[in-house]
């Protein structure tokens, strides 16, 4: 089991116009801490910093300053260390169109991050593990899919394999980075019921970034509120969606879309005449 | 308003009961079809042909006569075997085509590839060199070469033609290698804990294969075009056979004037038909890159209406 603590992390950008170069805090001052089997939530709105946060927690980018430590010593940026940091660490990316190489099988994506992590299994235990992955992502039956090509799979198939490649190496701790925006709505509830379902069973510490408040609120335990690079707050998830203190957090939430409040705003006033169905 | 609407059956009759599995399927484009069965076929006669023809620079008594039974394409002013000398100048030119090419792919995947992966500096230097590199005019700088070396080999004029070549793929091949490196599936092997030669060459490298292909096939073009043109010239290797050499020597021996025609139009046909069943293959390989100009000829499109047939129906519908 991992823990990871993102300890006051600052992330700056340079802008080159020109001659004039410029900062950009993407990350400003940000702490929080994955532990096993709870899901934190980073909500925002574009351009907040979340991604970055989920690169800087996949070294994919350097933090400017701050720390970030895995079970209380700082992780390693190469060497066995990053391997470790590697295995525990995984990631599910946004656009599962874009995360899968359209040249390699759904096979090979997962028995890469298999073979880097167990140099010791021979061909035959890869092959076991890749269908077992398989099947624990619902991709039943698992022989079907395993030969087949990303084209060949719809959306949230294609997401399935995905998180199936991030479980691959045992991971303690997952970055789920918008894993369900680019899905179909009618797809998206059954993709994140999956998502919580391997959390309870794998006791894995989530960290869902998202912009949806509804799905938020559903599925994880905390709720950080990320705007322009800081949080501005966070909470139980309940406490923040229902009683949300700063008011960044409070138009984000009158944002959202609420079928009750626009029923009573159409029966209350602008088109009275018209016979809402009930 | 009309309403078309057609018998279900047959159309439910097409859906194969299980998908098949299809691997590496060439597509049968006529284009493909065509270019590669010239290309094949001057290939062959390139390899083969010099083994069955005598010594294309032995001189005879009989010059500047037209085919007959004994020599198929006559012979040149000073006797020599026309047919023979084909033979031996297709090989040469190929082998021009084949280095220039092989060398360019290697030149241009190596400065273009490697440096957009790696970035910063790396990539400031090797875009740098290929830039010096597109300018420097091919033409002139054999020009130069020949001026200083008397005696030129084809290896030499191969060397020269890659090394003003390769530039220009080396910077598609860049840009290209750009877009792919921030791809998402990119960044998922990375985070999977793979090392950065085996992204490159396992992730990055398969996606660059058609790109790479129309590439090598632009080189060989512009390989064997560009010997050509300097042998005309009179530029070209010494005391070998090619397309360009024989036109060179058709030139000087006024072929043109004394009207032999078997002299100088099987060079220059040789020439424009495997030049023009590599841009065949080009085509095809850019159709397979980007679909969208596939189907786009005007048959193709008058397939996309309705037939004559179906306008009737729609027309009596309507009515």
């Amino acid at each position: 089991m991992t823990t990871l603590e993102f300890k006051d992390v600052v992330k700056d950008y340079t802008l080159r116009n020109g001659l004039k170069a410029s900062t950009l805090r993407a990350v400003d001052h940000v702490s929080f801490t994955l532990a096993p089997g709870r899901t934190v939530a980073l909500v925002g709105q574009s351009g907040s910093g979340k991604s970055t946060i989920a690169k800087l927690l996949m070294q994919l980018e350097r933090p400017t300053s701050g720390e970030i430590l895995v079970d209380g010593r700082p992780m390693q940026r190469r060497g066995a260390g990053l391997r470790q940091y590697r295995k525990a660490v995984q990631m599910v990316f946004q656009d599962p169109f874009a995360s899968l190489n359209p040249y390699h099988t759904v096979g090979h994506h997962l028995a890469r991050p298999i073979t880097l992590h167990h140099p010791e299994y021979s061909r035959t235990q890869v092959r076991a593990r890749v269908l077992e992955l398989l099947a624990r992502v619902r991709l039943d039956p698992a022989q079907e899919y395993v030969d087949r090509r990303p084209h060949e799979l719809s959306g949230g198939q294609r997401q399935r394999v995905a998180i199936a490649r991030a479980l691959a190496p045992g991971p303690g701790i997952l970055v789920a980075d918008e894993p369900v925006s680019m899905l179909d709505v009618s797809i998206r509830l059954g993709v994140l019921n999956l998502l919580a379902t391997l959390q309870r069973e794998e006791d894995l510490g989530v960290l869902y970034i998202t912009h949806d408040l509804a799905t938020a609120r559903h599925f994880s335990d905390e709720i950080m509120v990320l705007y322009r690079g800081a949080v501005v707050e966070r909470g139980p998830a309940d406490d923040v969606i229902l009683n949300p203190q700063h008011p960044y957090t409070k138009l984000l939430a009158e944002a959202a879309p609420d079928p009750e409040r626009r029923l009573a705003e159409l029966n209350g006033g602008v088109r009275d005449d018209d016979a809402v169905p009930a | 308003m009309a309403i078309i609407t057609q018998d279900p059956q047959p159309a439910v009759a097409h859906v194969p009961a299980t998908p098949r599995r299809r691997r590496l399927r060439l597509p049968r484009a006529p284009k493909l079809v065509l270019g590669v069965s010239i290309a094949s076929a001057v290939v062959l006669f390139g390899v083969v042909g010099p083994y069955l023809v005598g010594n294309p620079s032995s001189v005879r008594d009989v010059g500047l006569a037209g085919p007959t039974s004994e020599f198929i394409l006559g012979t040149t002013q000073t006797g020599q075997d026309v047919f023979a000398q084909l033979a031996h100048a297709t090989r040469g030119s190929l082998t021009i085509g084949l280095v220039v090419g092989a060398l360019t792919l290697v030149l241009s995947a190596f400065f273009g590839i490697v440096g957009a992966f790696a970035g910063g500096w790396l990539d400031e230097t090797f875009s740098l060199i290929s830039n010096v590199m597109l300018v420097i005019p091919g033409l002139p700088l054999v020009i130069v070469i020949s001026s200083y070396i008397p005696e030129k080999s084809i290896w030499l004029i191969a060397a020269v033609l890659a090394l003003t070549g390769w530039a220009g793929s080396a910077r598609v091949l860049r840009g290209f290698t750009l877009s792919l490196r921030n791809r998402d599936y990119v960044l998922a092997a990375r985070v999977s804990g793979e090392r950065s030669w085996r992204i490159l060459s396992v992730e990055i490298l398969p996606n660059l294969i058609p790109l790479l292909a129309s590439q090598v096939v632009f080189a060989i073009i512009f390989a064997i075009l560009g010997e050509a043109g300097l042998s005309f010239l009179g530029l070209g290797a010494s005391g070998s056979f090619t397309w360009g050499t024989m036109l060179f020597y058709a030139q000087n021996g006024l072929a043109l004037r004394l009207g032999a025609w078997w002299w100088f139009i099987p060079p220059g046909l040789l020439l424009a038909l495997f030049g023009a069943a590599l841009s065949l293959i080009n085509f095809s390989i850019d159709e397979i890159i980007n679909p969208k100009l596939r189907a786009q000829t005007r048959s193709d499109r008058k397939k996309w209406s309705m037939s004559r047939a179906q306008l009737k129906d729609a027309a009596e519908v309507t009515v």
